[in-house]
């Protein structure tokens, strides 16, 4: 408490306040604020030494391979130097989480409405548990559930699909063997996609204000042109995020898909009804109890190493996407 | 429309009215005869008759939850989409009962518009795209859509100040403009009728003043029907008033209803004088 100064400041009261550490000068508020930043960079880190440790791992067998080890398929270690690529895993594991995808969306996105515009309450609530409850099946089951009972059922909507829809080359099958298909393995993973698609959609649809349903009801519209106009629109950033989350677990998914794919070490363009296809992870996983060697345990890595790889390109794709259509309506 | 059926929602007018005197000198465009509410077992409404003339402003006055907004959505069967709803009596438009089983709401609505307390343009439409989407919502065919663009938004007096912006996001007018652009949006579908619920409560006083004098224009050739807490407001804008109350514990019924300059000038009820003047509500 100095003396007055009168009306006219001086200059050192114009000088800029550390408005900075007053912000944080409360000590309880310094503790969270580092802790909480800890925990922000703990997440950064570990992201950053799995890459790291994939990548050097990756090194030795990128240098014996060259780049056929992502543009050719195969995988044999007998041979000096051994022929191994990974494209067909690679191309095999978006194969498998597009027809996923397919199956997964539309499902996910009517239940999602159903739940959200049409069923009375207490069966939305009903649902919610049980989908929730869907999503936390481990993959393992769900992978045995597909090997004993879906693949005989499949079997014959796959018969059915290649006798009625043959004419498209996507439901050509050629061997007669419609066991071990992309198109099983891409039905398990829409059955892992679709809670968590659901979950999401539901969130963001039962969200759309309030005003902006009155308002298309006060014109006149339909639940139909609601949800093309409004509602869908509006939640359209949400959706398709939870439709990545689905993606990102059926990119990387491995024991069911190796439950009921016939992993072959060529590249399955487009046969999804035809036997046989391949899949990054399940490569993993099917050759690491018995690796021959120092180098095929590399080769493995190296793969591991272009799967984080595919994933994170596949969700900066979406990113993108997402910011693209973000656009007017005209 | 008959005249038999005319003089029957006229009777209701004056009989509503009793002896104030209330003669509208055009023919009826909407009425609401015997109407009771319900939400579940709740009764918010009783007996509610009122007429409203073609072509003028009929503001509905009453403390809150006294059932004003209820009723106005009874108007063009928003009421019937909230779960539990239940209604009695009937509300006639141009002397037809719209609750009528061959009635489609759809068609209700597009004739009978309606404007929300808070502005609810669409925001992933442009300008151009909100005042279209009735038009886009509902189906509804009509020719050059360059012209009712510019023929709502004059009609709504906000032409001027977005002509040359209508490719740009609702969201970015302010919130005066969204609700004129929101009741541009309602014109283009051509209503007959235009229901406002506190059209103003979220705006400034200016933007206020813009929506009131749009309300004056447009009744000229639109009936509107409009919810206001703003009592210098129903005296700016309306031609006739109607108060409702809700008295401790019994549904919301018309306490008085008639010209506004009498209802405000020289009402019949004490009730009607004490909340006109602000002694409660």
């Amino acid at each position: 408490m100095g003396g007055k100064t009168g009306l006219v400041p001086d200059a050192s009261q114009l000088a800029l306040r550390d408005l900075q550490s007053a912000a944080t000068s409360h000590r309880g508020d310094r503790v969270f604020t580092r802790t909480v930043a800890a925990a922000a960079f703990t997440s950064l880190l570990v992201l950053a030494g799995i890459a790291i440790f994939l990548g050097l791992q990756a090194i030795p067998a990128f240098q014996t391979q060259g780049w056929s080890f992502l543009t050719t398929t195969g995988w044999d270690i007998n041979t000096t130097p051994p022929t191994v690529g990974i494209f067909g895993m690679l191309y095999g594991s978006v194969l498998l989480s597009v027809v996923g995808l397919v199956i997964a969306v539309p499902a996910a996105i009517l239940l999602a409405i159903f739940m959200v515009f049409l069923s009375p309450p207490r069966l939305s609530r009903i649902l919610t548990n049980l989908i929730d409850l869907m999503a936390a099946i481990p993959s393992v089951i769900l992978g045995l559930w597909a090997f004993y009972i879906l693949n005989p059922t499949a079997e014959e909507w796959q018969v059915l699909l290649n006798k009625y829809l043959g004419w498209i080359p996507i439901f050509e099958n050629t061997s007669g063997n419609f066991l071990g298909t992309p198109f099983i393995a891409g039905f398990v993973l829409a059955i892992m996609m679709i809670p968590i698609i659901t979950a999401v959609t539901r969130e963001v649809l039962s969200r759309t204000p309030p005003d902006l349903i009155n308002a298309s009801e006060a014109l006149g519209c339909s639940l139909w042109t609601m949800l093309r106009y409004v509602a869908l629109p509006y939640g359209r950033g949400g959706i398709v995020g939870g439709i990545m989350l689905g993606l990102g677990r059926a990119l990387g998914e491995t024991i069911a898909v190796f439950f009921v794919l016939k992993l072959v070490y060529e590249t399955n363009w487009d046969k999804i009804i035809e036997s046989g296809g391949g899949s990054v992870a399940t490569l993993i996983v099917s050759r690491f109890g018995e690796v021959s060697g120092p180098l095929e345990l590399q080769l493995l890595l190296a793969a591991g190493f272009f799967l984080f790889i595919m994933t994170l390109i596949v969700n900066v794709i979406a990113n993108l996407i997402v910011s693209r259509t973000g656009r007017l309506q005209k | 429309m008959s005249t038999a059926e005319f003089e029957d929602v006229m009777d209701l007018d004056i009989e509503g009215a009793e002896a104030s005197t209330v003669h509208p000198v055009g023919p009826t465009e909407m009425a609401a005869r015997d109407l009771s509410v319900w939400f579940g077992r709740r009764k918010v409404l009783e007996g509610v008759n009122i007429a409203f003339p073609k072509n003028t402003v009929t503001a509905l006055i009453g403390p809150s939850g006294c059932g004003k907004s209820t009723f106005i959505r009874t108007l063009n069967r928003l009421h019937e989409l909230i779960p539990g709803a239940a209604l009695a009596g009937s509300v006639l438009y141009e002397g037809k009962d719209i609750y009528d089983a061959a009635v489609d709401p759809v068609q209700i609505r597009l004739q009978i518009g309606m404007v929300f307390q808070k502005p609810n343009p669409f925001p992933s439409m442009t300008i151009r795209g909100n005042v279209l989407a009735g038009l886009k919502l509902s189906g509804m065919k009509r020719e050059n859509h360059d012209d009712i663009v510019e023929q709502t938004l004059t009609a709504a007096g906000l032409w001027n100040e977005v002509k040359d912006r209508l490719g740009t996001a609702a969201g970015d007018l302010s919130g005066g403009q969204q609700q004129r652009l929101v009741i541009a949006r309602a014109l283009a579908v051509q209503p007959h009728v235009l229901l406002m619920d506190e059209p103003c409560s979220a705006l400034d006083p200016a933007s206020t003043l813009k929506i009131e004098e749009t309300i004056r224009e447009l009744s000229k050739e639109v009936t509107i029907i409009i919810v206001t807490h703003n009592m210098q407001q129903a005296v700016r804008v309306s031609d006739y008033t109607a108060f409702f109350l809700a008295e401790e514990g019994t549904p919301g019924h018309v306490v008085e209803q008639g010209e506004t300059t009498k209802i405000f000038g020289n009402p019949r009820e004490q009730r009607t004088l004490d909340y006109v003047n602000g002694r409660f509500g």
